[in-house]
Protein backbone atom coordinates (compact mmCIF):
# COMPACT_ATOMS: atom_id res chain seq x y z
CA UNK A 1 0.00 0.00 0.00
CA UNK A 2 1.36 3.36 -1.01
CA UNK A 3 0.71 6.79 0.40
CA UNK A 4 0.04 8.56 -2.89
CA UNK A 5 -0.95 12.16 -3.44
CA UNK A 6 -4.67 11.42 -3.29
CA UNK A 7 -4.41 10.23 0.29
CA UNK A 8 -3.25 13.63 1.41
CA UNK A 9 -5.65 15.60 -0.78
CA UNK A 10 -8.84 13.93 0.51
CA UNK A 11 -8.58 15.14 4.17
CA UNK A 12 -7.73 18.58 2.79
CA UNK A 13 -10.92 18.58 0.67
CA UNK A 14 -13.01 17.54 3.68
CA UNK A 15 -11.44 20.32 5.77
CA UNK A 16 -12.29 22.82 3.02
CA UNK A 17 -15.95 21.79 2.82
CA UNK A 18 -16.25 21.86 6.62
CA UNK A 19 -14.96 25.44 6.46
CA UNK A 20 -17.53 26.34 3.80
CA UNK A 21 -20.32 24.86 5.93
CA UNK A 22 -19.22 26.82 8.99
CA UNK A 23 -18.84 30.05 7.06
CA UNK A 24 -22.39 29.78 5.71
CA UNK A 25 -24.12 28.67 8.91
CA UNK A 26 -22.35 30.56 11.72
CA UNK A 27 -23.72 33.84 13.03
CA UNK A 28 -20.94 34.82 15.41
CA UNK A 29 -18.16 36.71 13.65
CA UNK A 30 -15.35 34.96 15.53
CA UNK A 31 -16.82 31.57 14.59
CA UNK A 32 -16.93 32.70 10.95
CA UNK A 33 -13.27 33.69 11.23
CA UNK A 34 -12.45 30.24 12.61
CA UNK A 35 -14.19 28.61 9.61
CA UNK A 36 -12.24 30.91 7.29
CA UNK A 37 -9.06 29.72 8.98
CA UNK A 38 -10.02 26.11 8.12
CA UNK A 39 -10.45 27.00 4.42
CA UNK A 40 -7.12 28.84 4.36
CA UNK A 41 -5.37 25.95 6.08
CA UNK A 42 -6.61 23.43 3.52
CA UNK A 43 -5.35 25.67 0.69
CA UNK A 44 -1.92 25.89 2.37
CA UNK A 45 -1.83 22.11 2.76
CA UNK A 46 -2.64 21.69 -0.95
CA UNK A 47 0.28 23.91 -1.98
CA UNK A 48 2.68 21.77 0.03
CA UNK A 49 1.25 18.47 -1.23
CA UNK A 50 1.49 19.53 -4.89
CA UNK A 51 5.03 20.75 -4.27
CA UNK A 52 6.11 17.43 -2.78
CA UNK A 53 4.45 15.09 -5.25
CA UNK A 54 4.71 16.95 -8.55
CA UNK A 55 7.90 19.04 -8.19
CA UNK A 56 10.00 17.34 -5.50
CA UNK A 57 13.22 19.05 -6.57
CA UNK A 58 11.93 22.58 -5.94
CA UNK A 59 10.47 24.39 -2.93
CA UNK A 60 8.20 27.06 -4.43
CA UNK A 61 5.05 25.64 -2.85
CA UNK A 62 6.69 25.68 0.58
CA UNK A 63 7.79 29.31 0.22
CA UNK A 64 4.30 30.26 -0.95
CA UNK A 65 2.80 28.60 2.12
CA UNK A 66 5.29 30.42 4.37
CA UNK A 67 4.11 33.77 2.97
CA UNK A 68 0.47 32.67 3.15
CA UNK A 69 0.87 31.84 6.87
CA UNK A 70 2.42 35.26 7.55
CA UNK A 71 -0.38 37.06 5.70
CA UNK A 72 -3.04 34.94 7.44
CA UNK A 73 -1.63 35.99 10.83
CA UNK A 74 -1.80 39.67 9.83
CA UNK A 75 -5.33 39.32 8.47
CA UNK A 76 -6.57 37.55 11.61
CA UNK A 77 -5.10 40.23 13.89
CA UNK A 78 -6.81 43.06 11.99
CA UNK A 79 -10.11 41.16 11.78
CA UNK A 80 -10.11 40.53 15.53
CA UNK A 81 -9.36 44.22 16.18
CA UNK A 82 -12.38 45.14 14.05
CA UNK A 83 -14.58 42.56 15.82
CA UNK A 84 -13.60 43.91 19.25
CA UNK A 85 -14.37 47.43 18.06
CA UNK A 86 -17.81 46.32 16.85
CA UNK A 87 -18.40 44.58 20.19
CA UNK A 88 -17.63 47.85 22.01
CA UNK A 89 -20.17 49.80 19.99
CA UNK A 90 -23.09 47.36 19.64
CA UNK A 91 -22.54 44.96 22.55
CA UNK A 92 -22.35 41.62 20.73
CA UNK A 93 -20.53 39.97 17.83
CA UNK A 94 -23.57 38.78 15.93
CA UNK A 95 -23.28 39.25 12.17
CA UNK A 96 -26.97 40.20 11.83
CA UNK A 97 -26.82 43.06 14.32
CA UNK A 98 -23.89 44.69 12.52
CA UNK A 99 -25.84 45.67 9.43
CA UNK A 100 -24.11 49.02 9.18
CA UNK A 101 -20.51 49.76 10.05
CA UNK A 102 -20.89 53.37 11.26
CA UNK A 103 -21.61 53.82 14.95
CA UNK B 1 6.43 1.25 -0.82
CA UNK B 2 5.88 3.13 2.40
CA UNK B 3 6.68 1.78 5.82
CA UNK B 4 3.83 0.41 7.93
CA UNK B 5 4.51 2.87 10.76
CA UNK B 6 4.19 5.78 8.32
CA UNK B 7 0.85 4.50 7.05
CA UNK B 8 -0.54 3.92 10.55
CA UNK B 9 0.55 7.41 11.63
CA UNK B 10 -1.03 8.83 8.49
CA UNK B 11 -4.36 7.18 9.27
CA UNK B 12 -4.42 8.37 12.88
CA UNK B 13 -3.66 11.96 11.91
CA UNK B 14 -5.96 12.03 8.87
CA UNK B 15 -8.93 10.72 10.89
CA UNK B 16 -8.19 13.24 13.66
CA UNK B 17 -8.03 16.02 11.08
CA UNK B 18 -11.36 15.12 9.47
CA UNK B 19 -13.20 14.57 12.77
CA UNK B 20 -11.91 17.73 14.42
CA UNK B 21 -12.55 19.94 11.40
CA UNK B 22 -16.17 18.75 11.29
CA UNK B 23 -16.50 19.26 15.05
CA UNK B 24 -15.04 22.78 14.74
CA UNK B 25 -17.96 23.91 12.64
CA UNK B 26 -20.71 21.90 14.37
CA UNK B 27 -20.08 22.43 18.10
CA UNK B 28 -22.24 25.09 19.75
CA UNK B 29 -19.73 26.32 22.32
CA UNK B 30 -17.29 28.64 20.62
CA UNK B 31 -14.36 28.06 22.96
CA UNK B 32 -14.56 24.35 22.14
CA UNK B 33 -14.64 25.24 18.47
CA UNK B 34 -11.35 27.16 18.92
CA UNK B 35 -9.82 24.17 20.72
CA UNK B 36 -10.80 21.80 17.93
CA UNK B 37 -9.29 24.25 15.44
CA UNK B 38 -6.04 23.97 17.38
CA UNK B 39 -6.09 20.18 16.92
CA UNK B 40 -6.73 20.59 13.18
CA UNK B 41 -3.77 22.97 12.90
CA UNK B 42 -1.52 20.58 14.81
CA UNK B 43 -2.46 17.65 12.56
CA UNK B 44 -1.72 19.84 9.53
CA UNK B 45 1.69 20.54 11.04
CA UNK B 46 2.18 16.79 11.39
CA UNK B 47 1.40 16.36 7.67
CA UNK B 48 4.04 18.99 6.87
CA UNK B 49 6.57 17.04 8.94
CA UNK B 50 5.61 13.77 7.25
CA UNK B 51 5.94 15.34 3.79
CA UNK B 52 9.50 16.35 4.65
CA UNK B 53 9.08 20.10 5.29
CA UNK B 54 10.35 20.38 8.86
CA UNK B 55 10.78 24.16 8.83
CA UNK B 56 7.24 24.69 7.56
CA UNK B 57 5.83 22.42 10.27
CA UNK B 58 7.70 24.39 12.92
CA UNK B 59 6.37 27.67 11.48
CA UNK B 60 2.84 26.27 11.44
CA UNK B 61 3.06 25.32 15.12
CA UNK B 62 4.72 28.58 16.18
CA UNK B 63 2.57 31.03 14.20
CA UNK B 64 -0.80 29.28 14.05
CA UNK B 65 -0.93 27.17 17.20
CA UNK B 66 1.09 29.63 19.26
CA UNK B 67 0.06 33.02 17.90
CA UNK B 68 -3.31 32.98 16.18
CA UNK B 69 -4.93 30.58 18.66
CA UNK B 70 -4.00 32.87 21.57
CA UNK B 71 -5.61 35.76 19.67
CA UNK B 72 -8.77 33.71 19.11
CA UNK B 73 -9.05 32.59 22.72
CA UNK B 74 -8.49 36.11 24.05
CA UNK B 75 -11.04 37.64 21.71
CA UNK B 76 -13.61 34.94 22.56
CA UNK B 77 -13.13 35.57 26.29
CA UNK B 78 -13.37 39.34 25.74
CA UNK B 79 -16.61 39.23 23.77
CA UNK B 80 -18.64 36.33 25.18
CA UNK B 81 -19.34 34.35 28.28
CA UNK B 82 -17.48 31.02 27.86
CA UNK B 83 -20.53 28.88 28.71
CA UNK B 84 -22.83 30.67 26.30
CA UNK B 85 -24.13 28.43 23.52
CA UNK B 86 -24.73 29.51 19.98
CA UNK B 87 -28.37 29.62 18.90
CA UNK B 88 -29.71 26.56 17.10
CA UNK B 89 -29.52 26.76 13.35
CA UNK B 90 -32.63 27.70 11.47
CA UNK B 91 -33.92 25.13 9.04
CA UNK B 92 -33.21 27.29 6.03
CA UNK B 93 -29.60 28.08 7.01
CA UNK B 94 -28.76 24.47 7.80
CA UNK B 95 -30.18 23.33 4.46
CA UNK B 96 -28.16 25.98 2.63
CA UNK B 97 -24.93 25.09 4.44
CA UNK B 98 -25.28 21.33 4.04
CA UNK B 99 -26.24 21.53 0.37
CA UNK B 100 -23.38 23.92 -0.45
CA UNK B 101 -20.75 21.84 1.31
CA UNK B 102 -22.03 18.50 0.00
CA UNK B 103 -22.12 19.81 -3.57
CA UNK B 104 -18.59 21.17 -3.33
CA UNK B 105 -17.37 17.97 -1.66
CA UNK B 106 -18.84 15.79 -4.42
CA UNK B 107 -17.49 18.00 -7.21
CA UNK B 108 -14.00 18.21 -5.72
CA UNK B 109 -13.76 14.48 -4.95
CA UNK B 110 -15.02 13.65 -8.46
CA UNK B 111 -12.34 15.90 -9.94
CA UNK B 112 -9.67 14.37 -7.70
CA UNK B 113 -10.49 10.78 -8.55
CA UNK B 114 -10.82 11.48 -12.29
CA UNK B 115 -7.42 13.19 -12.52
CA UNK B 116 -4.80 10.70 -13.80
CA UNK B 117 -1.97 13.00 -12.70
CA UNK B 118 -2.79 12.44 -9.05
CA UNK B 119 -2.50 8.64 -8.93
CA UNK B 120 1.24 8.69 -8.94
CA UNK B 121 4.17 7.57 -6.92
CA UNK B 122 4.38 6.94 -3.20
CA UNK B 123 5.63 9.38 -0.60
CA UNK B 124 8.91 7.55 0.05
CA UNK B 125 9.85 7.67 -3.65
CA UNK B 126 9.05 11.36 -3.88
CA UNK B 127 11.03 12.20 -0.76
CA UNK B 128 13.95 10.24 -2.19
CA UNK B 129 13.56 12.05 -5.54
CA UNK B 130 13.77 15.51 -3.99
CA UNK B 131 16.90 16.77 -2.32
CA UNK B 132 16.71 17.57 1.37
CA UNK B 133 15.70 21.17 2.03
CA UNK B 134 18.26 22.58 4.41
CA UNK B 135 17.81 25.67 6.53
CA UNK B 136 20.61 27.31 4.54
CA UNK B 137 18.69 26.90 1.26
CA UNK B 138 15.54 28.40 2.78
CA UNK B 139 17.53 31.37 4.07
CA UNK B 140 19.15 31.97 0.69
CA UNK B 141 15.78 31.68 -1.08
CA UNK B 142 14.18 34.21 1.27
CA UNK B 143 16.79 36.97 0.99
CA UNK B 144 18.16 36.55 -2.54
CA UNK B 145 17.22 38.51 -5.66
CA UNK B 146 17.89 35.86 -8.34
CA UNK B 147 15.36 33.60 -10.02
CA UNK B 148 13.41 31.53 -7.44
CA UNK B 149 14.53 33.84 -4.65
CA UNK B 150 12.13 36.02 -2.76
CA UNK B 151 13.58 39.21 -1.28
CA UNK B 152 10.79 41.46 -2.59
CA UNK B 153 7.85 39.47 -1.16
CA UNK B 154 9.80 39.11 2.08
CA UNK B 155 10.14 42.89 2.43
CA UNK B 156 6.53 43.40 1.34
CA UNK B 157 5.37 41.05 4.10
CA UNK B 158 7.46 42.95 6.65
CA UNK B 159 5.81 46.26 5.60
CA UNK B 160 2.41 44.52 5.71
CA UNK B 161 3.04 43.32 9.27
CA UNK B 162 4.04 46.84 10.33
CA UNK B 163 0.88 48.26 8.75
CA UNK B 164 -1.09 45.52 10.49
CA UNK B 165 0.34 46.39 13.92
CA UNK B 166 -0.54 50.07 13.45
CA UNK B 167 -3.97 49.20 12.04
CA UNK B 168 -4.75 46.83 14.91
CA UNK B 169 -3.81 49.42 17.53
CA UNK B 170 -5.74 52.22 15.81
CA UNK B 171 -8.89 50.17 15.25
CA UNK B 172 -9.11 48.51 18.67
CA UNK B 173 -7.98 51.35 20.96
CA UNK B 174 -10.37 52.97 23.43
CA UNK B 175 -11.74 56.34 22.34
Amino acid sequence: MDLSMLWYLVPSVIMFTAGVFGFVTRKNMIAMLISLELILNSADLNFVIFNRFLFPGQMEGMIFTLFAIAIAAAETAVAIAIIINIYRSIGNTDINSAKEMRH
Amino acid sequence: MDSVANIILYFIVAIAMVVFSVMTVTTRKILRSATYLLFVLLSTAFFYFQLGYQFLGAVQIAVYAGGIMVLFVFSILLTRHPDEKAALLTHHKRFLGISLSVVSLVVLLFALFKMPLLHGKSLTEMIAAGNDITMQEIGHALVGTEKFQYLLPFEAVSVLLLACIIGGVVVARKR
